[in-house]
């Protein structure tokens, strides 16, 4: 069995490290003073490039090739950590910020120096009030420590963090729409170009990262990109933290190498399903993925970017990997998953707005013994009208837990009609 | 007179120094936290205050509530009990867990209890999938997770503050 790691969770392995003298005392914050005393930002970003970080939020593009895109000749530059995690499934970021905070907000250090921001916000989801207040007295120590502030280590280079609430909105965690939702109006996603990078937050260049990605930067850092490189696949590596609930007899966090199989985190780190039952199916990233049947290859699929969406045509995502037992009825899972997206469906685009309506009547009516044959097909047919046409991914989203559910356990859909024909 | 800037003079400066002096609007979401911290829910004249103190419409405001979850412009429960039956779970048994609670206590999803104390309500994903049941209390000006919770120990939980709220109140009199 693959040997969990702390990297990221360091609080498992160090405790009291959400105090800033322990994680100062445990080498806290070397990394941050290395790079404004010693480095350009353009060598922080190189070895961030080098070191193959990719995006732990869910799309995982390269996080060095992101900040990069920004342009030197527009001032000023932002950097907003993405602590909005709402995916259904997921609950990485919110150990990460309540355990150990100072490495995240470290990391969000460094990425503001590597793009030359002096603010940066932290934009949580609402329902993370109290971590936020904990941020808020974590930030305020820093400041009183000379950690942020001006002219850090004796250098030109100021630096302030600040928090932002947001109210409960999953479209908040699509970057645009988060930004939106910062300079205080509804958060609905922004038609792109021009991405973030050029105009972003108060029409400025803006990199916007996700929690986990923030907190691997200070271990890159201070232990180099090919350190980091030497874990998980070429493609893909580092570490991940694997979000893991739903039938499973240890639900939690996990960080693993990016790479381990799927039966390797279910039944050696989850310790299996509950009652005996088997696995019928998973889901690799929350609500937005497709359903997988759980057979062998599915189950040796290895846990990487490349090797899930190729062998499984399920994304990686956040890896927020939700076990389904064969108790679990598919039809039943995908009015749950719709009747999530419709109500976070933020109304700007038609496809999404409507698609998701009527998925949701839809799925109503199959579950609740009111459906017709053909329902099932039309069901199909609105995910896949939907498909290609929405101005963000959520809508995109929306559809794959339809079109996967279907295609894959048509016999339980077929179950809960068969249901209306005999009420 | 900004009945709301006079009752937090410092908090709304305080608010507004978190953005640039030129992005006066962002502050409204914090804004709208302070107006409901003591009732749970936003007034038409916090409306109006919040609006004029950031420079937008009142109906610019009112969009923003109706947008967000977290914000109310009704008077609900003193507190909210806002349940995830979200997928990860309603695989843990939130659903039936919630269906018990409302029997429980006599009221059906989205009701207040007659004393007016505890609106119960249902909500999306909240990120603690692994401790399921759980839900987070909305009240006093503060939102705390519940997790790995029972009927029993939220019964326990609402006579609590029940209890509290008495308390508070004897301490005004």
């Amino acid at each position: 069995m693959t040997e969990q790691t702390t990297f990221l969770l360091r609080h498992r392995a160090v405790p009291n490290i959400d105090q800033l003298d322990v994680y100062r005392a445990n080498g806290g914050f070397e990394a941050f003073k290395k790079v404004v005393t010693s480095m350009q930002p353009a060598d922080v970003l190189a070895v961030v490039k080098d070191s193959g970080l990719r995006g732990r939020g869910g799309a995982g593009f390269p996080t060095g090739v992101k900040w990069g895109f920004l342009p030197n000749n527009i001032w000023p530059h932002y950097v907003v950590a993405n602590a909005d995690e709402s995916e259904p499934g997921t609950f990485k970021d919110r150990e990460i910020m309540e355990s150990n905070p100072f490495q995240f907000l470290e990391g969000l250090m460094i990425a503001s120096y590597a793009v030359g921001a002096n603010l940066s916000y932290v934009y949580l989801r609402g329902e993370f009030w109290q971590i936020a207040r904990g941020l808020d007295e974590d930030i305020a120590a820093l400041e009183a420590a000379g950690l942020l502030g001006d002219g850090l280590f004796s250098t030109q280079y100021s630096l302030r963090l600040r928090t932002h609430l947001g109210a409960g909105a999953y479209i908040c965690g699509e970057e645009t729409a988060l930004l939106e939702s910062l300079e205080g109006k509804l958060g609905q996603p922004r038609l792109r170009p021009p991405f973030p990078a050029v105009y972003g937050l108060f029409g400025k260049p803006t990199v916007i990262n996700n929690v986990e990605t923030l907190t691997n930067l200070p271990p890159i850092l201070d232990k180099g990109a090919a350190w980091y490189k030497s874990l998980g696949t070429e493609k893909s590596p580092g570490v991940k933290i694997f979000s893991l609930s739903g039938c499973i007899n240890r639900p939690g966090n996990y960080e693993l190498p990016l790479g381990v199989t799927f039966r390797e985190l279910i039944f050696e780190h989850g310790g299996g399903v509950p009652e005996g039952r088997s696995v019928k199916a998973f889901m690799s990233a929350g609500a937005s993925s497709t359903i997988v049947m759980a057979d062998d290859t599915a189950l040796d699929t290895p846990m990487d970017y490349e090797s899930t969406q190729g062998n499984l045509n399920a994304p990686l995502g956040s890896a927020s990997v939700i076990i389904l037992d064969d108790s679990v009825d598919m039809a039943w899972l995908v009015d749950k998953t719709v009747h999530f997206f419709r109500h976070e469906s933020c109304g700007k685009c038609t496809p999404c707005r409507e698609g998701t309506y009527w998925m949701g009547h839809l799925t109503h009516r199959i579950t609740h013994g009111k459906a017709r044959p053909e329902d099932i097909e039309l069901l199909d047919t609105v995910a896949a009208q939907m498909q290609g046409k929405c101005l963000c991914a959520l809508g995109e989203f929306s559809t794959m837990a339809v079109r996967s559910g279907i295609e894959k356990f048509r016999a339980d859909f077929e179950a809960n009609v068969r249901r209306a024909a005999h009420g | 007179m900004n009945a709301l800037l006079s009752k937090y003079p410092e908090q709304v400066e305080q608010i507004l120094a978190r953005y640039p002096a030129d992005q006066k609007r962002a502050a409204v979401m914090p804004l709208l936290y302070l107006a409901q911290a003591e009732d749970n829910y936003v007034t038409k004249q916090e409306i109006a205050d919040i609006a004029e103190i950031v420079g937008i419409s009142d109906t610019d405001v009112v969009s923003i509530i109706g947008f967000y979850t977290l914000y109310h412009d009704e008077p609900g429960g003193r507190y909210r009990i806002q349940v995830c039956t979200d997928l990860p779970c309603a695989l843990r048994g939130a659903d039936q867990f919630l269906k018990n609670l409302c029997e429980n206590i006599g009221v059906r999803v989205g009701e207040t209890t007659p004393d007016g104390l505890v609106t119960i309500e249902s909500v999306m994903c909240l990120a603690g999938c692994h401790r399921a049941p759980m839900f987070q209390l909305q009240g006093d000006g503060d939102i705390a997770y519940h997790e790995n919770m029972t009927v029993e120990k939220t019964l326990a939980l609402i006579e609590e503050l029940r209890r509290h709220v008495k308390t508070g109140e004897a301490a005004h009199d």
